[in-house]
Protein backbone atom coordinates (compact mmCIF):
# COMPACT_ATOMS: atom_id res chain seq x y z
CA UNK A 1 0.00 0.00 0.00
CA UNK A 2 1.39 3.30 -0.90
CA UNK A 3 1.40 6.03 1.68
CA UNK A 4 2.36 9.52 0.15
CA UNK A 5 4.45 11.56 2.49
CA UNK A 6 5.86 8.57 4.52
CA UNK A 7 9.71 8.94 3.87
CA UNK A 8 11.38 6.14 3.63
CA UNK A 9 15.44 7.58 3.51
CA UNK A 10 16.70 3.87 4.10
CA UNK A 11 17.63 2.68 0.28
CA UNK A 12 19.36 3.94 -2.16
CA UNK A 13 16.88 4.83 -4.77
CA UNK A 14 18.89 7.34 -7.28
CA UNK A 15 16.35 6.84 -9.76
CA UNK A 16 17.76 9.33 -12.63
CA UNK A 17 14.66 10.89 -13.94
CA UNK A 18 15.71 11.36 -17.76
CA UNK A 19 13.20 12.66 -19.06
CA UNK A 20 13.02 15.46 -16.63
CA UNK A 21 16.80 16.08 -16.73
CA UNK A 22 16.60 16.59 -20.15
CA UNK A 23 13.61 19.08 -20.45
CA UNK A 24 15.60 21.27 -17.80
CA UNK A 25 18.72 21.08 -19.27
CA UNK A 26 17.55 24.43 -21.95
CA UNK A 27 16.53 26.11 -18.99
CA UNK A 28 19.22 25.64 -16.74
CA UNK A 29 21.41 26.85 -20.17
CA UNK A 30 19.91 29.93 -20.47
CA UNK A 31 20.02 30.73 -16.52
CA UNK A 32 23.69 30.34 -16.67
CA UNK A 33 24.02 32.28 -20.30
CA UNK A 34 22.05 35.47 -18.67
CA UNK A 35 24.09 35.12 -15.04
CA UNK A 36 27.54 35.31 -16.94
CA UNK A 37 26.69 37.97 -19.08
CA UNK A 38 24.80 40.14 -16.63
CA UNK A 39 28.11 38.97 -14.29
CA UNK A 40 30.69 40.21 -17.10
CA UNK A 41 28.71 43.65 -17.33
CA UNK A 42 28.64 44.05 -13.27
CA UNK A 43 32.31 42.99 -13.28
CA UNK A 44 32.89 45.76 -16.19
CA UNK A 45 30.39 48.33 -14.69
CA UNK A 46 32.41 47.62 -11.11
CA UNK A 47 36.12 48.34 -13.20
CA UNK A 48 34.28 51.41 -14.67
CA UNK A 49 33.10 53.14 -11.65
CA UNK A 50 36.09 52.10 -9.78
CA UNK A 51 37.97 55.38 -8.67
CA UNK A 52 41.24 55.46 -10.48
CA UNK A 53 40.28 54.06 -13.89
CA UNK A 54 41.99 55.45 -16.80
CA UNK A 55 45.12 56.34 -14.76
CA UNK A 56 47.54 54.56 -16.02
CA UNK A 57 50.81 54.74 -14.34
CA UNK A 58 52.78 54.81 -17.96
CA UNK A 59 51.24 58.51 -17.58
CA UNK A 60 53.48 59.23 -15.16
CA UNK A 61 56.69 58.57 -17.38
CA UNK A 62 58.51 61.86 -17.52
CA UNK A 63 60.38 61.32 -21.01
CA UNK A 64 56.74 60.85 -22.54
CA UNK A 65 55.53 64.64 -24.25
CA UNK A 66 52.13 65.55 -23.76
CA UNK A 67 51.15 64.37 -27.11
CA UNK A 68 52.25 61.02 -26.45
CA UNK A 69 50.41 61.35 -23.18
CA UNK A 70 46.96 62.62 -25.18
CA UNK A 71 47.67 59.28 -27.56
CA UNK A 72 47.74 57.00 -24.65
CA UNK A 73 44.73 58.18 -23.37
CA UNK A 74 42.55 58.16 -26.79
CA UNK A 75 44.02 54.50 -27.07
CA UNK A 76 41.72 53.74 -23.39
CA UNK A 77 38.76 56.51 -24.54
CA UNK A 78 36.96 52.99 -26.09
CA UNK A 79 36.69 52.03 -22.50
CA UNK A 80 35.28 54.88 -20.72
CA UNK A 81 31.63 54.49 -22.40
CA UNK A 82 30.73 51.24 -20.60
CA UNK A 83 28.05 50.14 -22.87
CA UNK A 84 30.19 51.14 -25.96
CA UNK A 85 33.08 48.95 -24.58
CA UNK A 86 30.52 45.60 -23.36
CA UNK A 87 29.13 45.91 -27.07
CA UNK A 88 31.80 45.50 -28.81
CA UNK A 89 33.22 43.13 -26.57
CA UNK A 90 30.05 41.11 -26.75
CA UNK A 91 30.09 41.28 -31.03
CA UNK A 92 33.44 40.56 -30.97
CA UNK A 93 32.76 37.43 -28.41
CA UNK A 94 30.27 35.87 -30.76
CA UNK A 95 33.28 35.56 -33.62
CA UNK A 96 35.00 34.50 -30.94
CA UNK A 97 37.68 37.06 -30.01
CA UNK A 98 37.55 38.04 -26.53
CA UNK A 99 39.81 40.74 -27.36
CA UNK A 100 43.66 41.22 -26.60
CA UNK A 101 45.35 41.77 -23.20
CA UNK A 102 46.94 45.40 -22.92
CA UNK A 103 49.39 44.51 -20.30
CA UNK A 104 50.66 41.03 -21.71
CA UNK A 105 49.89 42.33 -25.46
CA UNK A 106 48.50 38.67 -26.41
CA UNK A 107 44.99 37.35 -27.35
CA UNK A 108 42.85 36.41 -24.06
CA UNK A 109 41.73 33.47 -25.65
CA UNK A 110 45.20 32.22 -26.30
CA UNK A 111 46.02 33.07 -22.47
CA UNK A 112 43.23 31.40 -21.26
CA UNK A 113 43.78 28.35 -23.21
CA UNK A 114 47.23 28.08 -21.60
CA UNK A 115 46.30 28.78 -18.42
CA UNK A 116 42.69 27.62 -17.38
CA UNK A 117 44.11 23.70 -17.72
CA UNK A 118 46.96 24.53 -15.26
CA UNK A 119 43.96 25.79 -12.84
CA UNK A 120 41.80 23.27 -13.43
CA UNK A 121 44.26 20.49 -12.98
CA UNK A 122 44.93 22.37 -9.60
CA UNK A 123 41.43 22.80 -8.30
CA UNK A 124 40.57 18.71 -9.84
CA UNK A 125 43.72 17.54 -7.28
CA UNK A 126 42.22 20.02 -4.82
CA UNK A 127 38.97 19.23 -4.58
CA UNK A 128 39.99 15.06 -4.61
CA UNK A 129 42.41 15.63 -2.03
CA UNK A 130 40.17 17.60 0.27
CA UNK A 131 36.82 15.78 0.11
CA UNK A 132 38.97 12.52 0.96
CA UNK A 133 40.39 13.43 3.75
CA UNK A 134 37.01 16.22 4.91
CA UNK A 135 34.98 13.34 4.21
CA UNK A 136 36.50 10.02 4.61
CA UNK A 137 37.88 11.67 8.68
CA UNK A 138 34.16 12.67 9.24
CA UNK A 139 32.85 9.48 8.61
CA UNK A 140 35.61 7.79 10.61
CA UNK A 141 34.59 9.85 13.58
CA UNK A 142 30.82 9.46 13.37
CA UNK A 143 30.77 5.93 12.89
CA UNK A 144 33.55 5.10 15.72
CA UNK A 145 32.42 7.22 17.60
CA UNK A 146 35.94 8.27 19.28
CA UNK A 147 35.90 11.49 21.50
CA UNK A 148 39.21 11.96 20.74
CA UNK A 149 39.42 11.31 17.38
CA UNK A 150 36.50 14.63 16.89
CA UNK A 151 38.77 16.61 18.97
CA UNK A 152 41.45 16.05 17.28
CA UNK A 153 39.83 16.54 13.82
CA UNK A 154 38.16 19.83 15.11
CA UNK A 155 41.14 21.35 16.88
CA UNK A 156 42.97 20.65 13.14
CA UNK A 157 40.47 22.13 11.02
CA UNK A 158 39.85 25.03 13.66
CA UNK A 159 43.20 26.03 13.09
CA UNK A 160 42.98 25.76 8.71
CA UNK A 161 39.83 27.92 9.10
CA UNK A 162 41.85 30.07 11.22
CA UNK A 163 44.69 30.50 8.07
CA UNK A 164 44.19 32.66 5.10
CA UNK A 165 44.71 30.57 1.46
CA UNK A 166 47.36 33.32 1.27
CA UNK A 167 49.63 32.35 4.24
CA UNK A 168 49.13 28.81 3.50
CA UNK A 169 50.80 29.52 0.06
CA UNK A 170 53.62 31.42 1.85
CA UNK A 171 54.40 28.48 4.44
CA UNK A 172 53.94 26.31 1.08
CA UNK A 173 56.77 28.37 -0.25
CA UNK A 174 58.62 28.24 2.74
CA UNK A 175 58.57 24.52 3.19
CA UNK A 176 59.30 23.71 -0.70
CA UNK A 177 55.92 21.49 -0.45
CA UNK A 178 54.34 20.99 -3.33
CA UNK A 179 52.07 24.04 -4.14
CA UNK A 180 49.53 22.39 -5.76
CA UNK A 181 48.49 20.14 -2.65
CA UNK A 182 47.26 23.46 -0.93
CA UNK A 183 44.15 23.72 -2.79
CA UNK A 184 43.01 20.68 -1.14
CA UNK A 185 43.91 21.95 2.63
CA UNK A 186 42.11 24.81 1.67
CA UNK A 187 38.76 22.43 1.16
CA UNK A 188 39.26 20.08 3.45
CA UNK A 189 38.00 21.82 6.61
CA UNK A 190 34.67 23.39 4.91
CA UNK A 191 34.00 19.47 3.77
CA UNK A 192 35.20 17.99 6.68
CA UNK A 193 32.78 20.41 8.93
CA UNK A 194 29.85 20.34 6.88
CA UNK A 195 29.73 16.52 6.81
CA UNK A 196 30.25 15.69 10.06
CA UNK A 197 27.21 17.69 11.05
CA UNK A 198 25.66 16.03 8.29
CA UNK A 199 26.12 12.63 8.99
CA UNK A 200 25.72 13.25 13.21
CA UNK A 201 22.24 14.95 12.43
CA UNK A 202 21.31 11.72 10.16
CA UNK A 203 22.70 8.61 12.32
CA UNK A 204 20.66 10.09 14.77
CA UNK A 205 17.07 9.72 12.96
CA UNK A 206 14.93 7.01 14.16
CA UNK A 207 15.31 4.79 11.20
CA UNK A 208 18.98 4.91 11.74
CA UNK A 209 18.33 4.14 15.54
CA UNK A 210 16.06 1.47 14.46
CA UNK A 211 18.60 -0.01 12.02
CA UNK A 212 21.25 0.06 14.69
CA UNK A 213 18.75 -1.23 17.09
CA UNK A 214 18.17 -4.05 15.27
CA UNK A 215 21.84 -5.23 14.75
CA UNK A 216 23.11 -3.89 11.48
CA UNK A 217 26.90 -3.61 11.38
CA UNK A 218 28.35 -0.39 10.80
CA UNK A 219 28.98 -0.21 7.44
CA UNK A 220 26.02 -1.41 6.64
CA UNK A 221 24.13 1.49 8.04
CA UNK A 222 26.59 4.24 6.94
CA UNK A 223 25.88 2.80 3.38
CA UNK A 224 21.95 2.26 3.21
CA UNK A 225 20.82 4.47 5.79
CA UNK A 226 22.98 7.39 6.46
CA UNK A 227 24.46 8.12 3.33
CA UNK A 228 21.33 8.42 1.33
CA UNK A 229 20.16 11.13 3.69
CA UNK A 230 22.75 13.11 3.23
CA UNK A 231 23.68 12.66 -0.35
CA UNK A 232 21.71 15.70 -1.20
CA UNK A 233 23.40 18.19 0.85
CA UNK A 234 26.69 16.60 0.45
CA UNK A 235 26.26 17.02 -3.44
CA UNK A 236 25.47 20.86 -3.04
CA UNK A 237 28.55 20.88 -1.16
CA UNK A 238 30.44 19.83 -4.20
CA UNK A 239 29.46 22.28 -6.22
CA UNK A 240 30.51 25.01 -3.60
CA UNK A 241 33.69 23.51 -2.78
CA UNK A 242 34.27 24.46 -6.80
CA UNK A 243 33.71 27.82 -5.80
CA UNK A 244 36.30 27.91 -2.56
CA UNK A 245 38.78 26.20 -4.67
CA UNK A 246 38.88 29.08 -7.46
CA UNK A 247 38.90 31.51 -5.33
CA UNK A 248 42.39 29.72 -3.13
CA UNK A 249 43.59 29.36 -6.69
CA UNK A 250 44.33 32.85 -6.92
CA UNK A 251 46.80 33.48 -4.01
CA UNK A 252 47.94 30.09 -4.62
CA UNK A 253 49.06 30.43 -7.73
CA UNK A 254 49.86 34.16 -7.35
CA UNK A 255 52.51 33.36 -4.35
CA UNK A 256 53.61 29.72 -5.52
CA UNK A 257 54.32 31.25 -9.24
CA UNK A 258 51.64 28.69 -10.81
CA UNK A 259 51.01 29.59 -14.27
CA UNK A 260 47.08 29.58 -14.04
CA UNK A 261 44.04 32.01 -14.55
CA UNK A 262 44.66 33.12 -10.42
CA UNK A 263 48.12 34.11 -11.18
CA UNK A 264 46.75 35.80 -14.14
CA UNK A 265 43.76 37.67 -12.53
CA UNK A 266 46.53 39.02 -10.17
CA UNK A 267 48.76 40.44 -12.80
CA UNK A 268 45.66 41.80 -14.78
CA UNK A 269 44.36 43.21 -11.49
CA UNK A 270 47.92 45.05 -11.05
CA UNK A 271 48.21 45.84 -14.87
CA UNK A 272 44.60 47.22 -14.28
CA UNK A 273 43.89 45.04 -17.69
CA UNK A 274 40.05 45.85 -17.89
CA UNK A 275 39.41 43.14 -20.77
CA UNK A 276 41.28 40.37 -19.59
CA UNK A 277 39.56 40.89 -15.81
CA UNK A 278 36.02 41.00 -17.38
CA UNK A 279 37.13 37.80 -19.28
CA UNK A 280 38.65 36.21 -16.41
CA UNK A 281 35.44 36.28 -14.63
CA UNK A 282 32.79 35.53 -17.14
CA UNK A 283 35.14 32.32 -17.37
CA UNK A 284 35.18 31.81 -13.49
CA UNK A 285 31.59 32.85 -13.27
CA UNK A 286 30.68 30.11 -15.99
CA UNK A 287 32.66 27.34 -14.62
CA UNK A 288 31.74 28.06 -10.98
CA UNK A 289 27.46 28.09 -12.21
CA UNK A 290 28.32 24.82 -14.57
CA UNK A 291 29.63 23.10 -11.05
CA UNK A 292 26.63 24.25 -9.31
CA UNK A 293 23.63 23.00 -11.77
CA UNK A 294 25.34 20.03 -12.17
CA UNK A 295 25.71 19.33 -8.41
CA UNK A 296 21.99 20.36 -8.06
CA UNK A 297 20.82 18.33 -11.07
CA UNK A 298 22.92 15.46 -9.17
CA UNK A 299 21.45 15.86 -6.04
CA UNK A 300 17.63 15.87 -7.41
CA UNK A 301 18.08 12.13 -8.94
CA UNK A 302 18.87 11.22 -5.12
CA UNK A 303 15.15 10.95 -4.67
CA UNK A 304 14.16 9.64 -1.20
CA UNK A 305 11.67 6.15 -1.80
CA UNK A 306 8.24 7.00 -0.35
CA UNK A 307 6.42 4.12 0.38
CA UNK B 1 31.89 24.34 25.75
CA UNK B 2 30.72 27.68 27.52
CA UNK B 3 33.79 28.33 29.12
CA UNK B 4 35.69 28.29 25.60
CA UNK B 5 33.29 31.07 24.39
CA UNK B 6 34.17 32.88 27.84
CA UNK B 7 37.80 32.76 27.05
CA UNK B 8 37.26 33.69 23.65
CA UNK B 9 35.19 36.96 24.79
CA UNK B 10 37.74 38.06 27.11
CA UNK B 11 40.80 37.24 25.00
CA UNK B 12 38.98 39.46 22.34
CA UNK B 13 38.48 42.44 24.78
CA UNK B 14 41.76 42.03 25.79
CA UNK B 15 43.33 42.15 22.92
CA UNK B 16 40.53 45.40 21.73
CA UNK B 17 41.98 46.91 24.90
CA UNK B 18 45.65 46.59 23.89
CA UNK B 19 45.10 47.89 20.86
CA UNK B 20 43.06 51.07 21.98
CA UNK B 21 45.90 51.79 24.30
CA UNK B 22 48.52 51.30 21.42
CA UNK B 23 49.42 55.12 22.12
CA UNK B 24 50.76 54.47 25.38
CA UNK B 25 51.83 50.39 25.12
CA UNK B 26 53.98 51.08 21.92
CA UNK B 27 57.17 52.91 22.02
CA UNK B 28 56.78 54.73 18.92
CA UNK B 29 54.33 55.31 16.21
CA UNK B 30 53.68 52.32 13.70
CA UNK B 31 55.68 54.38 10.86
CA UNK B 32 58.42 55.70 12.87
CA UNK B 33 61.99 54.19 11.54
CA UNK B 34 64.61 53.51 13.88
CA UNK B 35 67.05 54.09 11.06
CA UNK B 36 70.25 52.79 12.80
CA UNK B 37 68.49 49.42 14.11
CA UNK B 38 67.04 47.61 10.98
CA UNK B 39 66.03 44.00 11.63
CA UNK B 40 66.68 44.08 15.16
CA UNK B 41 65.75 40.96 17.44
CA UNK B 42 63.66 41.78 20.16
CA UNK B 43 64.95 43.53 23.60
CA UNK B 44 63.78 45.81 25.90
CA UNK B 45 63.16 48.69 23.73
CA UNK B 46 61.32 46.36 21.06
CA UNK B 47 59.33 44.02 22.43
CA UNK B 48 59.04 42.05 19.14
CA UNK B 49 62.33 43.52 17.64
CA UNK B 50 61.97 45.88 14.26
CA UNK B 51 61.94 45.22 10.45
CA UNK B 52 63.83 45.91 7.93
CA UNK B 53 63.14 49.70 7.61
CA UNK B 54 63.80 49.56 11.43
CA UNK B 55 59.89 50.03 12.91
CA UNK B 56 59.19 48.42 15.70
CA UNK B 57 57.30 45.66 15.22
CA UNK B 58 55.25 45.37 17.96
CA UNK B 59 54.19 48.89 17.61
CA UNK B 60 52.80 47.53 14.03
CA UNK B 61 51.23 44.35 15.22
CA UNK B 62 49.34 46.78 17.71
CA UNK B 63 48.04 49.28 15.01
CA UNK B 64 47.49 46.59 12.41
CA UNK B 65 45.74 44.80 14.89
CA UNK B 66 43.42 47.74 15.87
CA UNK B 67 42.87 48.61 12.37
CA UNK B 68 41.23 44.96 11.13
CA UNK B 69 39.75 45.05 14.79
CA UNK B 70 37.91 48.27 14.22
CA UNK B 71 36.93 47.60 10.33
CA UNK B 72 35.94 44.19 10.33
CA UNK B 73 33.32 44.19 12.28
CA UNK B 74 31.98 47.89 10.65
CA UNK B 75 32.34 45.73 7.40
CA UNK B 76 30.31 42.78 8.99
CA UNK B 77 28.05 45.62 10.54
CA UNK B 78 27.49 47.00 6.66
CA UNK B 79 26.81 43.59 5.14
CA UNK B 80 24.12 42.56 7.87
CA UNK B 81 22.39 45.67 7.52
CA UNK B 82 22.65 45.42 3.86
CA UNK B 83 21.29 41.80 4.08
CA UNK B 84 18.71 42.70 6.47
CA UNK B 85 17.31 45.55 4.29
CA UNK B 86 17.55 43.06 0.78
CA UNK B 87 16.67 39.74 2.65
CA UNK B 88 13.68 41.38 4.56
CA UNK B 89 11.77 43.14 2.60
CA UNK B 90 12.28 40.02 -0.07
CA UNK B 91 10.62 37.81 2.20
CA UNK B 92 8.30 40.04 3.97
CA UNK B 93 6.56 41.42 0.59
CA UNK B 94 6.92 37.61 -0.94
CA UNK B 95 5.71 36.73 -4.46
CA UNK B 96 7.40 38.26 -7.49
CA UNK B 97 9.53 41.12 -5.58
CA UNK B 98 11.15 37.96 -3.10
CA UNK B 99 11.86 35.81 -6.66
CA UNK B 100 13.65 39.15 -8.74
CA UNK B 101 15.68 39.61 -5.62
CA UNK B 102 16.27 36.19 -4.89
CA UNK B 103 17.65 35.88 -8.62
CA UNK B 104 19.73 38.78 -7.74
CA UNK B 105 21.03 37.50 -4.63
CA UNK B 106 21.51 33.82 -6.54
CA UNK B 107 23.15 35.86 -9.60
CA UNK B 108 25.27 37.86 -6.92
CA UNK B 109 26.79 34.30 -4.76
CA UNK B 110 27.93 33.39 -8.26
CA UNK B 111 30.11 36.02 -9.34
CA UNK B 112 33.58 35.19 -8.33
CA UNK B 113 34.10 37.79 -5.89
CA UNK B 114 37.31 37.81 -4.96
CA UNK B 115 38.25 38.73 -8.86
CA UNK B 116 35.73 41.32 -8.44
CA UNK B 117 37.46 42.49 -5.10
CA UNK B 118 41.10 42.63 -6.69
CA UNK B 119 40.11 44.12 -9.61
CA UNK B 120 38.36 47.16 -7.92
CA UNK B 121 41.07 47.31 -4.96
CA UNK B 122 43.73 47.21 -7.98
CA UNK B 123 41.96 50.16 -10.04
CA UNK B 124 42.58 52.46 -6.74
CA UNK B 125 44.40 55.47 -7.80
CA UNK B 126 48.09 55.64 -7.34
CA UNK B 127 48.50 58.09 -4.96
CA UNK B 128 45.33 56.89 -2.78
CA UNK B 129 46.33 57.60 1.07
CA UNK B 130 46.49 54.47 3.22
CA UNK B 131 43.50 56.11 5.42
CA UNK B 132 41.74 56.11 2.24
CA UNK B 133 42.73 52.34 1.02
CA UNK B 134 41.95 50.88 4.58
CA UNK B 135 38.32 52.56 4.12
CA UNK B 136 37.67 51.64 0.59
CA UNK B 137 39.37 48.08 1.29
CA UNK B 138 36.84 47.47 4.23
CA UNK B 139 33.74 49.43 2.84
CA UNK B 140 34.10 46.76 -0.24
CA UNK B 141 34.33 43.94 1.81
CA UNK B 142 30.91 45.17 3.30
CA UNK B 143 29.55 45.57 0.16
CA UNK B 144 29.97 42.81 -1.44
CA UNK B 145 29.49 40.34 1.46
CA UNK B 146 25.55 40.60 2.16
CA UNK B 147 24.43 37.92 -0.50
CA UNK B 148 24.51 34.54 1.73
CA UNK B 149 23.38 36.39 4.70
CA UNK B 150 20.75 37.32 2.71
CA UNK B 151 19.30 34.62 1.59
CA UNK B 152 18.78 33.35 5.33
CA UNK B 153 17.34 36.66 6.61
CA UNK B 154 14.90 35.98 3.31
CA UNK B 155 14.08 32.37 4.37
CA UNK B 156 13.36 33.75 7.94
CA UNK B 157 11.20 36.61 7.32
CA UNK B 158 9.17 34.48 5.39
CA UNK B 159 8.65 32.12 7.86
CA UNK B 160 7.73 35.16 10.42
CA UNK B 161 5.58 36.57 7.63
CA UNK B 162 3.32 33.66 7.77
CA UNK B 163 3.65 33.42 11.42
CA UNK B 164 0.59 33.86 14.29
CA UNK B 165 1.21 36.91 15.80
CA UNK B 166 1.87 39.03 12.41
CA UNK B 167 -1.57 37.55 11.72
CA UNK B 168 -2.84 39.36 14.55
CA UNK B 169 -0.91 42.41 14.44
CA UNK B 170 -2.42 42.18 11.06
CA UNK B 171 -5.70 41.66 11.64
CA UNK B 172 -5.34 44.72 14.78
CA UNK B 173 -4.47 47.63 12.01
CA UNK B 174 -0.74 47.29 11.85
CA UNK B 175 0.85 47.05 8.31
CA UNK B 176 3.64 48.27 6.00
CA UNK B 177 6.22 49.96 7.39
CA UNK B 178 4.94 49.27 11.34
CA UNK B 179 4.52 45.94 10.73
CA UNK B 180 8.02 45.62 9.16
CA UNK B 181 9.58 47.89 12.24
CA UNK B 182 8.15 46.92 15.13
CA UNK B 183 7.43 42.80 14.03
CA UNK B 184 9.41 41.35 11.86
CA UNK B 185 13.11 43.44 12.42
CA UNK B 186 13.38 42.85 16.38
CA UNK B 187 12.43 38.56 15.89
CA UNK B 188 14.94 38.90 12.70
CA UNK B 189 18.29 39.92 14.70
CA UNK B 190 19.45 36.58 16.40
CA UNK B 191 20.05 35.64 12.67
CA UNK B 192 21.42 38.94 12.43
CA UNK B 193 23.41 38.53 15.34
CA UNK B 194 24.65 35.18 14.15
CA UNK B 195 25.49 36.49 10.38
CA UNK B 196 26.99 39.78 11.99
CA UNK B 197 29.65 37.00 13.88
CA UNK B 198 30.60 34.89 11.25
CA UNK B 199 31.29 37.89 8.82
CA UNK B 200 33.77 39.06 11.20
CA UNK B 201 36.07 36.62 10.44
CA UNK B 202 35.39 35.97 7.08
CA UNK B 203 36.66 39.66 6.21
CA UNK B 204 39.60 39.89 8.40
CA UNK B 205 40.36 36.48 6.26
CA UNK B 206 39.81 38.19 3.08
CA UNK B 207 41.86 41.72 4.31
CA UNK B 208 44.80 39.38 4.96
CA UNK B 209 44.37 37.76 1.73
CA UNK B 210 44.61 40.69 -0.36
CA UNK B 211 47.17 42.63 1.87
CA UNK B 212 49.62 39.75 0.89
CA UNK B 213 48.87 39.93 -2.15
CA UNK B 214 49.60 43.55 -2.03
CA UNK B 215 45.96 44.67 -2.63
CA UNK B 216 45.23 45.61 0.86
CA UNK B 217 45.71 48.51 3.06
CA UNK B 218 48.41 50.90 1.60
CA UNK B 219 51.81 51.68 3.59
CA UNK B 220 52.99 52.82 6.19
CA UNK B 221 49.65 51.94 7.64
CA UNK B 222 49.65 48.60 9.09
CA UNK B 223 47.18 46.11 8.75
CA UNK B 224 47.22 41.65 9.27
CA UNK B 225 47.58 41.51 5.86
CA UNK B 226 50.83 43.59 5.27
CA UNK B 227 52.22 42.26 8.91
CA UNK B 228 51.57 38.53 7.34
CA UNK B 229 52.86 39.44 4.27
CA UNK B 230 56.71 39.48 6.41
CA UNK B 231 56.83 35.58 5.87
CA UNK B 232 58.01 36.09 2.95
CA UNK B 233 61.17 36.89 4.26
CA UNK B 234 61.89 34.43 6.80
CA UNK B 235 63.44 32.50 5.16
CA UNK B 236 66.03 34.83 4.41
CA UNK B 237 66.22 35.93 8.44
CA UNK B 238 66.28 32.26 9.78
CA UNK B 239 65.66 31.68 13.47
CA UNK B 240 63.67 35.20 14.05
CA UNK B 241 60.99 33.19 15.73
CA UNK B 242 59.14 36.19 16.85
CA UNK B 243 58.52 36.96 13.36
CA UNK B 244 55.42 34.14 13.60
CA UNK B 245 53.81 36.17 16.79
CA UNK B 246 51.64 38.31 14.10
CA UNK B 247 50.58 34.79 12.59
CA UNK B 248 49.92 33.11 16.05
CA UNK B 249 47.96 36.26 17.05
CA UNK B 250 45.95 36.13 13.55
CA UNK B 251 44.40 32.45 14.33
CA UNK B 252 44.10 33.39 18.10
CA UNK B 253 41.67 36.01 17.11
CA UNK B 254 40.00 34.59 14.39
CA UNK B 255 39.24 31.67 16.59
CA UNK B 256 37.88 33.27 19.25
CA UNK B 257 35.70 35.39 17.11
CA UNK B 258 34.42 31.43 15.92
CA UNK B 259 34.13 30.41 19.51
CA UNK B 260 31.59 33.80 20.22
CA UNK B 261 28.27 32.09 18.62
CA UNK B 262 27.36 28.76 20.37
CA UNK B 263 26.32 25.72 18.72
CA UNK B 264 22.64 26.51 18.44
CA UNK B 265 23.27 29.89 17.15
CA UNK B 266 25.57 28.53 14.05
CA UNK B 267 23.90 27.54 10.86
CA UNK B 268 24.77 23.99 9.85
Amino acid sequence: MVQKGLARPAIWNASLRDADTLSALPKLAGKILITVLIGGFLGATLVRLAPGFGVDEEELDSRLSAHSIQALRETRATEANLFVFYSRYLSRLLRGDLGNSRTLQRPVSQLVAERLPETLKSVALGLALGWSAGFFLAVAIVMSRAWYLDLLGSLLVGVLLCLPAAVLALLFVLAQAPARLLLGLVVFPKIFRYSRNLLVRSSALPHVLTARAKGLGNLRVLVWHILPTAAPQLLALLGVTVSFAFTAAIPMEALCDIPGIGQLAWKAALGRDVALLVNLTMIVTLVTLVANSASDMMGKTFRVGEV
Amino acid sequence: MKWARTTAIVFLLAVCAACLLARVLAPASYAHQFREEPNASPSRQHLLGTDDLGRDRFARVLYGTRVSLLLAPAAALLSSLLAAFIGGIAGFAGGRVERCVMAGTDLFLSLPWLFLLITVRALLPLNVSPMVSVLITFAMLGCLGWAGAARIICADARALSQSDFILLARASGSSGFRLLWRHLVPNLKPVLYAQFWISVPVFILTEANLGILGLGVAEPLPSWGSLLRELESISTVPGQAWQLVPLILFILVVSSFHLVLTKEELPV
